[in-house]
């Protein structure tokens, strides 16, 4: 994970900080802010997400909000993935690139129900860097922009189980209508709540943004319920067996969207900053591309092990591995020279003194459930 | 508050050392295994090998982190628990019943720079 040094007297504390403080919560520096690693376990809340429902805070992200005539086009020309023909109430994942392709953030753009609103969910470790990077490139278009991160909360319910929690305990039957990757508005306490059918552990769930004060109380609501509380420990090996990246370890200003394997999310009929140099990675013009190595051991890769060919040539380095919790083995994203890059390719992890013999795998080691 | 058993030796690296002769069994507090949280793998070294004071000779590993083994004594490894290999939970459940290695002295005077159990008790800060 990024770990930025932050003395720890000015460290933000979301909402739910004295939430995770009666619960007992193990609380760490994440992104700038003290958050909940974990409350019960990581084993524990990893699987109470991918057996039943968990709730996750993630007030942390940030919501910036953009609108005006040019709000549309001016997303399109930061934004490495196409909104055009994208519907009110769609989510559309993709990432801001620097003119050399590495990465700014990855993000969520949400495109609203108003005409011409749009909002942006950036990582929390990235908010100022994004804000300010979306405020120089709005020069000379026709949009507004609202940093809203402080004012919203979010709690993300995530498990086979979580449609089912927003019905009966939040009382949103508007729930079981929204597929992946749509939202819908609704209302808490008389002020707006969005509804969003996406999250980041490979199962089906939900992200709820609201007012800070409503998010304390639906909190509370869910922990009433049963929902197992859950820390940004297991919200970690539920992205990484689902495949997906971390802003920090598998994307960076040095790690691009071609180079960490989202190319699928980079559309190049359009213009976008950053275009030029991903499409000349794409054509093959880069040095290292990301991997899923599974070892034979249940020794652990760790991020910034090294990974070498069998006669010990160093060719790459983890970038989050673990001893999977839903797939008892072994597993890592690493960059690897390009050449090193194809499935089963024979590849080691030097573990403190010793080497472990693995070959490269698919990225998503484990099978996602989400609602179509 | 961890458990903490008279007549044992600890190092400030959480190690314990049970002396039987001129063996040293070596494993870690319970202070250790409740930092370190659920414990999925520890990482032995082999019998035969060499090991040194204050040197690494292991690691135990959890979901999250890994945190070194550093042997307080130095000598040969006469035996390694095996049993930890496919039940590294062990160390959590019983952490001074669940010895690591078993190390053969070559200067069994490096035990006097060990804690006793007040000593490490004032580590840990309990």
């Amino acid at each position: 994970m990024s770990d930025v040094q932050i003395p720890l007297d000015q460290l933000q504390k979301t909402c739910l900080y004295d939430a995770h403080v009666a619960l007992g919560a193990k609380m760490s520096p994440f992104a700038g802010f003290m958050m909940p690693i974990q409350y019960d376990g990581i084993t524990v809340e990893h699987n109470a997400v991918r057996q039943k429902v968990g709730m996750f805070d993630v007030s942390h992200m940030g919501e910036i909000f953009v609108k005006g005539p040019e709000a549309e086009a001016f997303i399109n020309h930061i934004f490495t993935n196409d909104i055009r023909g994208y519907e009110p109430g769609k989510v559309l994942y993709g990432m801001m690139c620097y003119p050399d392709g590495g990465t700014v953030d990855d993000l969520l753009v949400y495109r609203e129900y108003l005409a011409n609103h749009f909002l942006l969910v950036v990582n929390a470790a990235n908010i100022d860097k994004d804000f300010a990077w979306i405020q120089e490139h709005a020069k000379g278009f026709d949009c507004k922009l609202d940093n809203a991160s402080p004012r919203i909360g979010q709690i993300a319910v995530q498990g086979p189980e979580a449609e089912k929690t927003i019905i009966e305990v939040l009382g949103y039957k508007e729930a079981a209508d929204l597929a992946f990757y749509t939202f819908c508005d609704v209302e808490y306490n008389g002020e707006r709540l969005i509804l969003s059918r996406t999250g980041y552990t490979g199962e089906d769930g939900f992200e709820i943004y609201t007012s800070n004060e409503n998010i304390v109380e639906i909190w509370d609501k869910l922990l009433k319920a049963g929902v197992q509380p859950c820390g940004l420990g297991c919200r970690d090996t539920l992205r990484f067996e689902a495949g997906l990246p971390l802003y920090g370890d598998e994307l960076s200003p040095e790690i691009s969207p071609v180079m960490a394997g989202l190319g699928m999310f980079c559309k190049y009929e359009k213009d976008f900053i950053g275009k030029q140099a991903l499409l000349d990675q794409k054509a093959g013009n880069l040095s290292r591309k990301l991997v899923g190595i599974e070892i034979e051991d249940k020794a652990i890769p760790r991020a910034g092990y090294p990974v070498e060919t069998a006669d010990e040539k160093e060719v790459g380095v983890v970038t989050t591995g673990y001893h999977s919790i839903s797939l008892d083995k072994s597993i890592c994203f690493a960059l690897v020279d390009k050449e090193y890059a194809a499935l089963d390719t024979p590849l080691s992890i030097r573990i403190r003194k010793k080497v472990f013999p693995g070959k490269v795998v698919k990225k998503r080691f484990y099978q996602t459930n989400y609602k179509k | 508050m961890s458990k903490i058993i008279e007549g044992l030796k600890y190092s400030e690296s959480h190690e314990w050392v049970k002396v039987e002769g001129d063996v040293a069994v070596i494993g870690v507090s319970d202070y250790a295994q409740a930092e370190m949280g659920d414990i999925t793998y520890v990482d032995m070294p082999e019998v035969d090998d060499e090991v040194a004071a204050g040197e690494e000779f292991g690691a135990l590993e959890s979901v999250k982190a890994s945190s070194e083994l550093y042997s307080p004594v130095s000598g040969t490894v006469c035996a390694v628990n095996e049993e930890l290999e496919d039940a590294p939970e062990k160390v959590n459940e019983d952490a001074y019943g669940s010895w690591i290695i078993k190390v053969k002295m070559s200067n069994p005077a490096e035990l006097d720079a060990l804690l006793d159990a007040a000593g490490y008790k004032a580590v840990i800060g309990e």
